[in-house]
């Protein structure tokens, strides 16, 4: 480590704005396209929404210019097209549903003003939080306030009751909201704070079965507890998806934390149960996992999916463009079977687009955890893009029947407005992360002092650093992985 | 923490991966067997609001998809749809489809693959794929005469004409009685559809069997071609030899005999086998058949099509003639095309045009050809030969024996000024609780004839007693032989 060259990343902000109206462009172009195809005149509204989601980007562009100049210059422009194709389908639904019953509800004009609330949030996330270490502090806080989320729709008066056969939405006033969506980021960083600090009692003790090193028992107490609310979640809330998202993401985190891939085999084992476990006390999960199966041998109770596979196998190769498709056929085809919708107008092409876009998403989410250079920042970022991979998996997976149908909602796509802002604040997270990560090191001036050096060595030799940091420390020197 | 971390992305590369395999599963593997299921909506919308090709008679469209102002953008329309609806079909959101829009779907609706090119050049125009055109092979006069025909012997008649060009096969007239009208079911008002659908399923008098194809009835006197057919060819006899007749035919041993239709004796004990032919003499041709034998006789229906189903394109039934050791009087009753002998107009109209047509037998089409929206043929029929079933020499002494039929036998309804016209009749017993079945066979002109006609009366509004082949079904034979001789 004498004399490393230091690597200082480019901003790229020029690239990212070029990128963005890329991007815009593409949703403003597939909201007109919708117009052409399903009533055959560019809709009225393109060119204020086209102004609209222009003054928006560039809102959000100049944001990030300002308080995160090093952020990762990728993820913006990717999450700005999801949410514009995500936009321009919903429309098409409406008009599509509305074609059915003109008194349908349309969707698109709330989803806009929810894409709004979103980067307003993204935003202050981003002014908010300007160390993401700050929140470690109250990593805590954060795990109470997840627990509260997910009592919150059990809690009468406030929990809406069962909606569509789950009880995970609560009514604020007007709105309803799920608080699954944002007790996901609050479990994040609950998980990365508690585990930066227990991943060395969690990681060091434990005997060696088979070649993979297994916990001891005593150490067995948080991913069991875990592993409960999880299934407390499955029986009280009967959300299958969001019971998934939530113990993958925290045995996945387990797993980065403490580098001990006996955790992921204790985590498969009670998956495994618990999943037997739902199959064998629940109706809607054995219909669920008999619909994957077969979903042609009961065409009435399997209706959705298999209206979903028809319009995937109808849209073929290059779908049949947009608003020219009935993906309104499908019953929520705007939300849950978002994707099915896409396969259908768009194709394979775009909806193996779609999924690249999304693959590309976590890709820069994980390279972000790779090169950032503390601990917290690393587990957020895994555990962030790693629950973005899963749901995105699970939902798809689901809709195209490689994996048993649950109900979780399509980042960015899907109508909702929960999801689409708590997803904005996932982004923004990133972002800061990835800004510190990739802003140059402050010039410290080199410590000469033997003296200091050594009460640094005082401490643990194994163990990094930042451990001892407070929350408010200065960023540290690259360690060994970073910066790479 | 950057070991997991990397093996985390491997595993999220793989969810990834897992996702695009399926995708490009379900959309492109799975695609056409989805495309396929039953209930599928999608694919039935698209087909119904589709500008769907027309289907052409003389190339005037009977059946067309119009454009409309509501959601299936295309409304299917029939010009003259009870006429035609043997041979169009129909074409139904819930009930499917039928006839030739059934069995030309995909030139109809334009998924065949001899359109790709156009399908491909209306994709890059992002315009919605048009379907081709199906020429039909039917004469609208022989097809109208036909119809008019059949309807003037009352509304509640029951009856089929079908008429063919013994050269090629071209099926020139096809119509059954009682018909339907293929508008009703094409209906956009799914529920009035559904009632006309039960309506026509439910009425006694079947409506949407095509009765030219798909019912066979005892052919009764007319298949006295064939046992002649087979008398010619097996047994050398000339129209001028002396063959046994009589008032009743009787068999050692049993005490059945077989009479005449009028219990006459035909004009003695012997006469000649023309003048059988001419006062259609049941004991002549049953002891013929005796003389034949049960296997030649078997054969020689056979060669005429009997026991095959001959038309592609419509639903069709095979004729049948029985075997396995027949008593005698059961071989005699087959020879006059009674007992089991059962078969469709269309396969004694096969049985006539081959007589004409020097014994060869031709197989019988509706489709003349198939364009593209372009109107760029992509398939024209070829007539193709089904064999020959009698030698041409005797072909023309048949063909001298059902000329004089007209001119001085039993068949004289047939006859055109100033053209010599072949035919035969028959009156067909089926039951006794129920009329005879009036059949007339005939083409026209005798030496090179343009058409050949087969017509039956199942029922109709005349008393029973008046009853017969000659006087019921010959009008409307000859109307329909002047019809094509006239164009």
């Amino acid at each position: 480590m004498s004399m490393p060259t230091v690597w200082v990343p480019r901003k790229r902000r020029g690239a990212e704005f070029f990128l963005m109206i890329l991007a815009v462009s593409i949703g403003v172009m597939s909201y007109c396209a919708v117009g052409l195809g399903a009533q055959g005149r560019v809709p009225a509204g393109a060119v204020g929404l086209a102004a609209g989601l222009v003054s928006l980007a560039v809102a959000a562009h100049f944001v990030i210019r300002r308080v995160a100049p090093y952020a990762d210059p990728v993820l913006l422009p990717l999450v700005l097209c999801l949410n514009g194709l995500g936009l321009a389908m919903i429309y098409r639904l409406d008009l599509g549903r509305q074609q059915i019953d003109p008194e349908r509800q349309g969707f698109a004009g709330p989803q806009l003003v929810w894409t709004i609330f979103g980067l307003a949030f993204f935003t202050a996330v981003l002014v908010l939080v300007r160390d993401h270490r700050r929140l470690q502090s109250v990593t805590y806080t954060f795990g109470f306030a997840a627990i509260v989320l997910l009592v919150l729709p059990l809690v009468p008066f406030i929990g809406a009751g069962v909606i569509n056969g789950s009880r995970i939405w609560i009514n604020v006033g007007p709105f309803s909201f799920q608080p699954g969506e944002a007790a996901k980021i609050c479990l994040a960083i609950f998980f990365a704070g508690y585990l930066v600090v227990k991943r060395d009692a969690l990681a060091l003790a434990g005997r060696r079965i088979a070649g993979v090193d297994l916990p001891r028992g005593r150490d067995l107490g948080p991913i069991l507890v875990g592993w409960l609310v999880s299934v407390g979640i499955l029986v009280l809330q009967r959300d299958l998806g969001s019971s998934l998202l939530f113990f993958g993401l925290f045995v996945v985190m387990l797993y980065i934390a403490t580098e001990r891939s006996g955790w992921l085999v204790v985590g498969g084992v009670l998956f495994a149960a618990g999943a037997y476990f739902g199959y064998a006390t629940f109706d809607h999960v054995r219909t669920r996992f008999e619909a994957w199966l077969d979903p042609f041998g009961d065409p009435d109770r399997n209706g959705q999916i298999i209206s979903g596979l028809f319009g995937l196998a109808h849209g073929g190769i290059l779908g049949r463009g947009w608003g020219l498709g009935s993906p309104q056929l499908t019953p929520f085809s705007f939300s849950d079977f978002i994707a099915a919708s896409l396969g259908e107008e768009l194709g394979l092409t775009g909806l193996m687009a779609i999924i690249l876009i999304y693959g590309l998403l976590v890709e820069r989410g994980l390279r972000i955890a790779l090169t950032c250079r503390d601990a917290f920042g690393k587990l957020l970022a895994a555990g962030l893009a790693f629950s973005l991979a899963l749901q995105v998996f699970v939902v798809v997976g689901g809709v195209t029947r490689l994996i048993p149908l649950t109900g979780l909602t399509t980042p960015f796509l899907a109508q909702g407005g929960s999801s689409v802002v708590m997803n904005w604040a996932i982004i923004a997270l990133l972002l800061r992360i990835s800004d510190q990560t990739r802003r140059p090191a402050p010039s410290v001036t080199p410590l000469d002092s033997d003296d200091e050096t050594q009460v640094v060595k005082l401490g643990s030799p194994s163990a990094p650093a930042e451990i001892a940091e407070g929350p408010a420390g200065v960023p540290s020197a690259p360690e060994g992985g970073g910066g790479t | 923490m950057n070991r997991p971390i990397r093996a985390l992305a491997v595993a999220c590369l793989v969810l990834f991966l897992a996702l695009l395999a399926n995708a490009n599963y379900v959309q492109f593997v799975q695609a056409d067997s989805l495309n396929a299921k039953n209930g599928n909506k999608r694919v039935i919308n698209e087909e119904f609001s589709r500008d769907r090709g027309p289907i052409l008679v003389d190339g005037e469209p009977v059946a067309e998809s119009v454009p409309t102002d509501d959601e299936y953008k295309y409304q299917r329309t029939y010009s003259d749809g009870k006429l035609y609806a043997p041979i169009t079909g129909y074409f139904s959101y819930i009930y499917g489809r039928g006839g030739l829009e059934y069995s030309e779907n995909p030139v109809l609706s334009g998924s065949d693959n001899r359109l790709f090119v156009s399908r491909v050049v209306d994709v890059l125009a992002n315009k919605q794929p048009k379907g081709g055109s199906v020429e039909t092979t039917i004469d609208p006069f022989a097809q109208q005469a036909a119809a008019t025909g059949l309807q003037r012997l009352g509304p509640t008649s029951q009856g089929a004409v079908i008429a063919l060009r013994p050269s090629t096969g071209e099926v020139l007239a096809m119509v059954s009685q009682p018909s339907y009208d293929p508008s009703t079911l094409a209906n956009h008002d799914f529920d009035e559809v559904e009632r006309a659908w039960g309506r026509l399923l439910n009425a006694k008098s079947q409506p949407m069997l095509n009765r030219t194809t798909q019912q066979t009835l005892p052919p009764g006197s007319t298949f006295k071609l064939v046992t002649a057919a087979a008398a010619l060819e097996n047994l050398n006899l000339d129209p001028k030899d002396m063959i046994q007749a009589g008032r009743t035919l009787s068999f050692p041993g049993i005490s059945y005999t077989l009479g005449n239709y009028d219990r006459g004796n035909c004009g003695g004990n012997r006469i000649t086998f023309e003048r059988a032919m001419n006062v259609s003499c049941n004991v002549a041709f049953g002891a013929l058949a005796g003389r034949i034998g049960e296997q030649n006789l078997a054969e020689q229906a056979q060669a005429f099509g009997f026991g095959t189903d001959p038309l592609s394109g419509l639903p069709s039934g095979p004729s049948r003639f029985p075997t396995g050791d027949l008593e005698p009087p059961q071989l005699a009753q087959s020879g006059i095309g009674q007992f089991e002998v059962a078969a469709t107009p269309l396969q004694m109209a096969m049985v006539a045009a081959a007589v004409g047509n020097n014994g060869q037998v031709m197989r019988p089409y509706v489709v003349k050809s198939v364009r593209a929206p372009n109107l760029r043929v992509i398939e024209a029929a070829q007539p193709e030969s089904l064999g020959q079933a009698m030698s041409g020499v005797n072909s023309d002494k048949l063909t001298q024996m059902l000329v004089s039929t007209v001119a001085k036998g039993t068949a004289a309804s047939a006859r055109i000024g100033g053209i010599d016209v072949a035919a035969k009749t028959g009156t067909a017993q089926s039951t006794r609780d129920r009329p005879p079945y009036a059949w007339f066979v005939s083409f026209a002109p005798a030496d090179n004839p343009e058409v050949a006609v087969a017509v039956v009366v199942e029922s109709s509004d005349t008393a029973r007693s008046e009853i017969a082949g000659g006087r019921l079904a010959g009008p409307i034979a000859r109307s329909v032989m002047q019809a094509v001789l006239d164009r």
